[in-house]
This record gives C-alpha cells, sequence and structure tokens, in this order.
C-alpha cells in the first residue's frame, strides 16, 4: 500500500478511537450529577419542535410522491387495493426513519457543529469551564440526549404525515374513505414493522447528536475549522444513519422480524 | 535581567505593605511540538498588585494564563495560586480556587445564545446555586452598574458594540467577586478611545474590589494606567521585571523597543 493510503487508515482509525473515547466520555457524564435538566429541555424544543415543519413537509410529500409514482405498477397486476398497505410498510419500516434522520442529520447535525465548533473557537467552552460549569455535561450531554428522544417522536410524527400525504395520493384517483384506508393500513403492520424501525430511530438520533458534538467540540483553525465542523457533521452522521441502518436491518433479520 | 525589588512594594491606594504571593511560578516549561512557549519561565504576583505581562504576539502570554487558571497543563514546573498547586489539583479541587478566579477572555467569550442577564447569571448558577431571585438579580444590576452598561440587561451579545462587550465581559468576571483577575489582552481590537476606557475601568474595579490582577497586554499605553508592575516575557522567560518608569529607562535593545 502507498503512503497516502495508509496514512488515510492511519487517520480513519485514529478518528474512530476518538470518536469511542468521545462515546465513553458521555457515558460516564451522562450518568453523574448535576444533571443540566433546564438545557436539555431547552435543547429538545430546538432540536424537536422547530425541526418539526422540516421533517413535516417532507413526510408529507415522500407519502404522495411514493403513492402517486407506484400507483400504475400496482394497477398493472389489478393491486391497487395494497397501495395503502405498500406505502404503509415502506414508510413505517424504511423510508420514515431513514429519510428523517437524515434531514435531522443536516439541519441538526450541522447546527450542532457549528453551534459548538462556534463556542470553541471563541473561547465559550472555555469561559463556561472557569466558571464552574462541566461544558462537556451541559453541551454535549444535553445535546446527545435532545436528539436520541427527539427524532423518534419525530419520526413517529413524519410517519404519521407521510400516511396523509399517501391518503391524499389515493384520493386523488378515486375514492377512498379514511377509515377504509387506515383499515388496509393496520390489517398489514405488524409489531414486527414497527418495533425495529422504532428502536433504530433511537440510535440514529444518539449517532447524530454525538457526532456533531464530536465534531464541534474538537473543532481548530478558527472560522474555517467551524465550516469544516458542520460539513463533516452531516457527511459522518448521515453515512452512520445508512451503517446503522444496515446494522439494524441485520439484527432484526437474526429475530425473524423481517 | 533586569530585577524588581523584591516583598515590598507599593499597592494601589499608595500605602507600602508587605507583599504576600497570591501566584507563584517556578520554573514553568510548556511546549507545542517542537515550539517551547515557556522555558523555564518564574513569577510571582503579590496580593493587591496589578501585574502587566508584556510580550510580543505569540510569545506564550495568553497560554501562561491558561495555564494559571488550569486550561492548559504544564509540561513541567510549578503554578500555585494562594499556595495549591494547579497541575495537582482534581476538577472539583481547581474549581474551588477557580472560584476566587476570575478570566476576562481576549475575545470576551460572552454566550452568544443567551442575553447579557443570562451571560452574568451562568457563573452565579453553579457557584450561588440556591441563591434568590432577587439576590441573583441585584448582583446582575451591581455588577453592570460597576461597568456603566445596566441598561443593556436584556440585549443580546449580538447587539452590543466591542467596547460594550468587554465591559459586560469584565462585569461577569467580577460578579463573583474575586480575589484575583486575569486580562487576556483586555484593548486588543479596540480603538485607543474604547481601550483606554478599559484601561480606566480596570482600575476601578481594582480600587473597589481590592483584587490582584495580572494582565496580558502589548498595549503600553494600556499597561501604564493599569500595571503596578511589569513583567517582559520574551524567549519563554522572565526577561525583565519591574515598574513602567524602570523599564521604560532601561537601555536594553530588547526592552527599549516596547517603549518607542
Amino acid at each position: 500500500m502507498s503512503n497516502p493510503t495508509i496514512n488515510s487508515v492511519k487517520a480513519l482509525l485514529k478518528e474512530i478511537g476518538e470518536i469511542s473515547r468521545f462515546t465513553g466520555h458521555f457515558i460516564t457524564e451522562a450518568f453523574k450529577p448535576r444533571y443540566e435538566f433546564r438545557e436539555f429541555f431547552r435543547q429538545c424544543f430546538l432540536i424537536g419542535y422547530k425541526s418539526l415543519p422540516l421533517t413535516g413537509v417532507t413526510a408529507f410529500i415522500m407519502g404522495l410522491v411514493l403513492t402517486i409514482q407506484s400507483r400504475p405498477t400496482l394497477a398493472e397486476f389489478g393491486a391497487e387495493s395494497w397501495l395503502p398497505a405498500m406505502v404503509a410498510i415502506s414508510i413505517v419500516r424504511e423510508i420514515g426513519p431513514v429519510v428523517t434522520a437524515l434531514i435531522c442529520a443536516g439541519k441538526i447535525g450541522s447546527s450542532i457543529g457549528a453551534e459548538l465548533g462556534s463556542m470553541k473557537v471563541t473561547e465559550q467552552i472555555d469561559a463556561m469551564e472557569v466558571s464552574g460549569t462541566n461544558p462537556f455535561k451541559y453541551l454535549v450531554v444535553t445535546r446527545v440526549l435532545a436528539t436520541t428522544f427527539t427524532i423518534p417522536i419525530l419520526v413517529i410524527i413524519s410517519d404519521g404525515i407521510a400516511m396523509y400525504g399517501c391518503y391524499l395520493g389515493i384520493n386523488m384517483k378515486g375514492v377512498t374513505s379514511a377509515h377504509l384506508f387506515l383499515s388496509h393500513v393496520f390489517n398489514k403492520l405488524s409489531y414486527g414493522d414497527l418495533l425495529p424501525a422504532f428502536i433504530k430511530t433511537f440510535f440514529f438520533g444518539f449517532a447524530i447528536g454525538l457526532i456533531g458534538c464530536y465534531k464541534g467540540y474538537n473543532s481548530s483553525k478558527g472560522t474555517e475549522g467551524v465550516g469544516q465542523s458542520a460539513n463533516s457533521a452531516v457527511v459522518v452522521s448521515s453515512l452512520l444513519v445508512f451503517i446503522l441502518d444496515l446494522m439494524a436491518v441485520q439484527v432484526a433479520d437474526l429475530f425473524g422480524l423481517t | 535581567m533586569i530585577e524588581a525589588k523584591e516583598n515590598i512594594g507599593i499597592v494601589s491606594g499608595g500605602s507600602k505593605l508587605i507583599r504576600e504571593p497570591v501566584i507563584e511560578i517556578e520554573h514553568l516549561f510548556k511546549a507545542f511540538g517542537e515550539n517551547k512557549v515557556l522555558n523555564d519561565f518564574d513569577m510571582k504576583l503579590y496580593k493587591g498588585e496589578n501585574l502587566a505581562v508584556l510580550g510580543k504576539s505569540g510569545s506564550g502570554k495568553s497560554v501562561l494564563i491558561k495555564l494559571i487558571i488550569g486550561l492548559l497543563q504544564p509540561d513541567k514546573g510549578s503554578i500555585k495560586v494562594f499556595g495549591k498547586s494547579i497541575p495537582d489539583l482534581n476538577h472539583i479541587e481547581l474549581d474551588k480556587v477557580r472560584v476566587k478566579m476570575g478570566f476576562l477572555f481576549q475575545s470576551n467569550a460572552l454566550y452568544d445564545s443567551m442575553s447579557v442577564r443570562a451571560n452574568l447569571e451562568f457563573p452565579l448558577r453553579v457557584r450561588h446555586e440556591k441563591m434568590k431571585r432577587k439576590d441573583v438579580n441585584d448582583l446582575v444590576m451591581e455588577a453592570l452598574t460597576n461597568v456603566g452598561l445596566a441598561h443593556t440587561v436584556d440585549m443580546m451579545p449580538s447587539e452590543l458594540s466591542g467596547g460594550m462587550r468587554k465591559r459586560i465581559g469584565l462585569a461577569r468576571t467580577i460578579i463573583l467577586k474575586p480575589d484575583i483577575i486575569l486580562y487576556d489582552e483586555p484593548t486588543t481590537g479596540l480603538d485607543p478611545i474604547t481601550g483606554n476606557d478599559i484601561s480606566k475601568l480596570i482600575v476601578e474595579v481594582q480600587k473597589k474590589y481590592q483584587t490582584s490582577s495580572m494582565l496580558i497586554s502589548h498595549d503600553m499605553k494600556n499597561i501604564q494606567v493599569t500595571s503596578n508592575r511589569i513583567i517582559l516575557l520574551l524567549n519563554g522567560r522572565r526577561y525583565a521585571d519591574g515598574t513602567y518608569n524602570e523599564l521604560k529607562k532601561s537601555e536594553d535593545p530588547n526592552v527599549k523597543q516596547f517603549f518607542e
């Protein structure tokens, strides 16, 4: 292997090591008092409530488009009545969690990366430490916990909105009552669809928060570094969402939930 | 090396006192890779004294005060604040020493996402956790009044000018009434008039709160107004030590260049 390749591999392994250490630090600090409840709830509001319009609109479009595009194929086989169930399973199992997580990786990951990065380069994190506050607990633990617990809620709401988009899509050509639509959906959805999808969203949230904080907290090189932190927070957390999704599918398969 | 007279000095107010060191640094070494920033540096800061550490950009002045407050760890040497060895303290012990110290950052380090009030309340939330709301408010307003910016209490840092941000930074530093204040280039980036106002404010704060202070700067006007004693940091060492007038008379070219 050439030198640049060896160096890249070394850098990657170093980064993985640093992220693991950062995760260990998070776990240690998360269980130790003092607990920063006020900042945690503030972050839940900023991360969850403020992301809702974006994830909601995306979910609505996703449900509508998926319905419109799937209809002709199903119609060819005379299986149009399967449309609600097919879209519901696609949305709940895969598209809803992954697309919502990717939007959050872009919006929340970059904002956490840029915010903490800018706090780092303007010495605000040092100021916090000098004033007796544990900056890791105040900034990192609260944000990671907030993303871990709010992203699953965002995914549930997004799934609901996407299903509404699907319902409207179905009613664009023909008439289906809400009752019939919902009975088609819930007859086909099982716990095996819901549970793994719901559990993996906690891991998505954790990864997005952790990577955003890691990149921001370790930012350097002034304002240029802040941009780099925000950018790499999005890239790495998006990649992690796909890796975690792949792992979740494997684990679900292992337990016979696919 | 130009040395200051030890043990007896004039503190603000004009009285002669036996000097009691509050910060003692001996044989301090700090390097970043091959770059030796501090190389066998030693100094003392006495109670009630306003000490300025003078040096060129990149000479290690900011590193020095970050070592004193425990934001950086030295490679070798001793740093004692009120007799406690800073590098050997754990987080809780270090926090107890930091209660007695204030730090005005070069960039002010105001929390952008918080109002001026929240910025000032921030150090109180840990240090005076059970303080009543009214007492917290009184402390905030007292600190803001002392820097002449009581009207900015509900403003955001982004709405303030550079000089106002510096004053708010100073208000946040003095809110806990520290015994020692460390100033990292307090006039950098300010126009001469605002810089002069900040220098006068530093002297007022020192008189009002009877603090010892250590000021890092290369602004001679600021140093002249605020300091009783000056240490010149050169090549990582204490190169010269004396009053403004003593150093101004020096024929040493390394000292002279700062006064020209």
